[in-house]
């Protein structure tokens, strides 16, 4: 059974708020929710499916969340696989809806990082307790620190340069300078991300993403419906998802779950890698972005370093990925996986301005959580307005 | 005269269980050990029960050399953990054993600028509380 073109995207709302002190996270979750219903033309008796997960939540903290918006949905999925999760929500909707588990699916994330002064990438190396952490956590592992393994490793077998991964900062500062709601608009260069600190070698402060506030909602349903809605269909054609870990000691750790996640959700689509016109790479860390394109299978694996350089991935690129900024530099609220999704919907309705990518049919997006370099998730869409 | 405070270990410490206290009670002679599948061969690290390659549950502990090579590394300037925020910059790695198996720990006993992916480390055991003794490796003499 394929689930190409049966669903789509009907609606997306993107939380504006960057530092919302006054805000709880369900009120950010409840208020995205609103923007997405809105955007699609629905309306909250409409929603019988609900998917959700967040770094702020208890373990059952969708059910406390259907509670304050008094849902009673038929269909509820609480994956957690980190900022991905919402990638792969998104997947699940897809399957429920065609299977016939549920017709409209909100899928919600919000969080209040920044106002909680949450030290997402550099602090708490206790981790959950499950026995992996226990070979981990007593060496001061931080995601951070997780990432610039990657990078190292990277660097040595390819001769990556650190001014290519800063080039991947410098053009998401440059997209989030055409985005009103970004949170750092202000244009930097190749230089002021290798002078800025070191937190973790060989990444730097400008390599690592930001924290926000913030928060967002998809409205998923089938196509046919869809269609009747007040926005253009963004569909849905194939998914994919993957976990890598330390594979019990006998990891190749350039190897990411990107390609296992990624080759699914091109076979399910049925579409090329040259029929992709805009990518949502989860950008964590400028690494994750370099070897996402690898393992997605963009270029081969060591040519991330020259396939970054040159303003390719700029909005007016060959390759144009993250136009809102990114976690780089727009918003990232503990996770963002939902904000991948949002972005690449706007850019298949062209609704994005200065920053629209021109003749932009079709999408990719990939959500990665946890750590590249301990344990981690992958998450692929692929997303048309045709 | 006030007592001297006594300097507590605040780092994450592992949670010892019947399932692993082979592997820490070995470190605490400081010896390293990995584990073997005895039906298939399979090794692996970190210890569990069942071999993750054929689901046996019969295990052979095979003591390693002690020796292995950076894999890839990291020198972490910036972690407000307890213990760790004290200790800047401290390097964590991936030593690669001459076993085969990659592990996470700690380099010691060297600078951040003087380590190389592939140069050649040995273990050393930090005893750090009077149960728990941790494997880091040094660069090898
Ligand atoms: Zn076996």
């Amino acid at each position: 059974m394929s689930l190409s073109r049966k669903t789509a995207v009907a609606g997306v709302y993107e939380h504006p708020t960057r530092f919302a002190p006054d805000k709880s996270m369900f009120q950010i979750m409840a208020e995205s929710v609103r923007g997405a219903l809105d955007d699609a033309g629905l309306t909250i008796k409409d929603v019988d499916g609900l998917a959700t997960t967040g770094m702020g939540m208890g373990g059952m903290g969708i059910i406390s969340f259907a509670d304050y918006l008094n849902l009673t949905p038929n269909y509820v999925d609480s994956t957690a696989i980190g900022g991905s999760s919402f990638v792969a929500h998104t997947a699940h909707a897809a399957a429920a809806i065609a299977a016939g588990l549920c017709e409209v699916c909100v899928v919600v994330y919000g969080s209040t990082a920044a106002s909680q002064r949450f030290a997402i990438g550099t602090g708490g190396a206790g981790g959950s307790g499950d026995p992996p952490d226990q070979y981990d956590a007593p060496f001061g592992v931080t995601t951070v620190g997780a990432y610039a393994m990657i990078a190292q490793r990277h660097m040595h077998d390819y001769g990556t340069t650190p001014e290519q991964l800063a080039e991947i900062a410098v053009t998401m500062r440059l997209h989030a300078s055409m985005n009103p709601v970004a949170k750092y608009r202000d244009r930097i260069t190749v230089e002021d991300v290798l002078a800025s600190r070191v937190i973790s070698s060989p990444l730097h402060l400008l390599d690592c993403c930001i924290i926000s506030d913030g928060g967002g909602a998809l409205v998923i349903t089938s196509a046919e419906r869809a269609k009747n809605l007040k926005k253009k269909p963004v569909y849905i054609l194939g998914v994919g998802e993957a976990v890598r870990h330390a594979a019990r000691g006998q990891r190749d750790y350039l190897d990411i779950a990107a390609a296992q996640s990624g080759k699914l959700a091109f076979e399910r689509a049925g579409v090329a890698h040259k029929d992709i016109d805009m990518a949502m790479i989860y950008d964590s860390f400028t690494i994750t972005v370099l070897t996402t394109l690898e393992n997605l299978g963009f270029c081969k694996r060591g040519e991330g370093g020259a396939f970054v350089s040159g303003g390719r991935l700029r909005y007016d690129g060959a390759f144009p990925i993250n136009t809102d900024g990114g976690g780089l530099s727009s918003n990232h609220p503990g996770m963002r996986g939902i904000f991948l999704v949002i972005e690449a919907a706007k850019q298949l309705r062209g609704e994005c301005g200065p920053r629209q990518v021109k003749n932009c049919k079709t999408a990719l997006v990939h959500g990665t959580g946890g750590a590249l370099g301990t344990r981690h998730s992958g998450a692929t869409l692929i997303l048309s307005n045709q | 005269m006030p007592e001297p405070k006594e300097k507590k270990y605040a780092k994450p410490l592992p949670h010892i269980d019947e399932e692993n206290r082979p592997w820490w009670e070995a470190l605490k002679r400081h010896e390293l050990y990995i584990q073997k599948c005895r039906d298939c061969g399979d090794l692996r690290y970190y210890p569990r029960a069942l071999c993750t390659n054929c689901l046996s549950s019969r295990t052979e502990w095979l003591r390693t050399s002690g020796h292995g090579k950076v894999y890839t590394f990291t020198a972490t300037y910036q972690n407000q953990a307890a213990g760790f925020r004290e200790s800047l910059p401290y390097i964590m790695a991936y030593v690669e054993l001459d076993e085969g198996l990659k592990m996470l720990t700690n380099l010691v006993e060297c600078r951040p600028e003087q380590v190389k992916i592939g140069m050649p480390v040995e273990v050393v055991y930090e005893d750090v509380t009077p149960e728990v003794t941790l494997a880091k490796f040094r660069p090898a003499r």
